[in-house]
């Protein structure tokens, strides 16, 4: 599936993830500080993912 | 597909929050965000229907959503956006602002700092030696403090929600800034000429706040402040969330906690400071001159200096490409 990265952004692929929760635990992102978007729309940690989804990862944290 | 369920409808949830033990579909997250924002005004007396608001916007995601919240619980509120001069961020920042405000039918006053003020932020840090943020910060107070003032309001209204509090309350404690400790309130009433402020989103957290904007459709800047990558506030917020990880609750229990039994403590051991009024813009202030027009004093005068020799100075720059590192290789 193709992800969609902030802070830089950037698309990387990554396959062989089944979960949101699964998906940030790879990439090595917390879950307090991302919100994830499959297909446009805003999903929770337990929602499963598809090769052929598009992700966007949205950090939330911001410097105040 | 998602097993989440939301708590009140049992439709598909959008967003799982582990500190409420709950889920929540779009509709009732926002319910809920209304709710604590509601509840934030009233537990603190913040402001009533009848006081005229002047909200700090930035073009991101909490002040955009407050903005949206307060006007959707029925306040009068407009907006104050100031332009930095921090490169594309502050462009960035001011045209979803604007574009935020005209699509929606909003008074929003925007402030220039290099039109109206003849400098900008990297240079002030630049020139007067200051951290970038402390002096972005001085000088966003007093101008939102002074455009209050001037337009008439009767609040200035500012997005810091819960992990902001809780990373800022973090360091204080860190370093016992008793001063600081007692000044951590969510209302500072009015005095010596300057406004009554208040910050309605200390009960949402960061994710709260940005799940808002984006099941109710609102553009904001997602990209953070340059100069801000890196900051020790931020290494503060990321300490909290690993704790939040495995114990979900502690920011909000660490913050209202304080706020509930350590803050009254503190303030039974106020100092009286006496203040005079600046020889030149008539702020405040315990010297002849104040420190914004000290700040302004010295970057007027200086060359202007681009944003990048800011970050380059403070390994803004290397950090950035850690990030990048790190996740490409995972």
């Amino acid at each position: 599936m193709q992800i969609s990265l902030h802070a830089p952004k950037r698309t990387e692929q990554v396959t062989g993830v089944s979960s949101v929760n699964q998906l940030l635990d790879r990439l090595g992102l917390s879950r307090e500080g991302h919100l994830v978007i499959r297909n446009g729309t805003l999903v929770p940690g337990d929602a499963r993912l598809a090769d052929t989804d598009d992700i966007e990862i949205r950090p939330v944290i911001s410097g105040g | 597909m998602s097993y989440s369920k939301c708590r009140v409808c049992r439709g598909p949830a959008v967003i799982d929050l582990p500190r409420h033990n709950a889920n929540f579909c779009a509709e009732h997250l926002q319910q809920f965000c209304r709710r604590q924002v509601d509840k934030a005004i009233s537990d603190h007396s913040m402001f009533t229907n009848d006081d005229r608001l002047l909200v700090a916007i930035s073009g991101g995601k909490d002040s955009l959503a407050l903005w949206d919240m307060l006007l959707e619980l029925g306040y009068e509120a407009d907006g104050l956006y100031i332009g930095l001069g921090i490169g594309e961020y502050s462009d960035h920042g001011g045209a979803v602002a604007r574009q935020f405000a005209e699509q929606r039918g909003l008074r929003l006053r925007t402030i220039d700092l290099r039109e109206e003020h003849g400098y900008d932020i990297p240079t002030a840090a630049s020139a007067t030696g200051r951290v970038p943020c402390s002096a972005c910060g001085l000088s966003k107070r007093h101008l939102f403090d002074r455009a209050a003032v001037e337009g008439g309001y009767d609040v200035v209204v500012t997005g810091h929600n819960l992990d902001d509090e809780a990373a800022v309350l973090f360091g204080n404690t860190l370093r016992w800034d008793l001063e600081s400790l007692r000044r951590q309130m969510p209302v500072l009433e009015a005095r010596n000429g300057m406004p009554r402020k208040a910050k309605p989103l200390i009960r949402l957290a960061e994710r709260e706040t940005a799940a808002w904007c984006i099941t109710r459709g609102i553009d904001y800047l997602v990209e953070d402040c340059p100069i801000a990558v890196g900051n020790r506030h931020i290494g503060y917020k990321e300490a909290l969330n690993r704790v939040e990880e495995t114990s979900p609750g502690s920011k909000a229990a660490f913050y209202q906690g304080f706020i509930d039994r350590m803050s009254p403590v503190l303030h039974g051991t106020d100092e009286e400071i006496e203040l005079s009024t600046c020889d030149r813009c008539g702020a405040a202030t315990t010297t002849t001159i104040c420190a914004f027009c000290r700040v302004v004093e010295v970057a007027q005068a200086a060359d202007p200096v681009p944003v990048d020799m800011v970050l380059t100075r403070r390994g803004g720059g290397r950090r950035r490409r850690s990030r990048q590192t790190r996740s490409s290789t995972s």
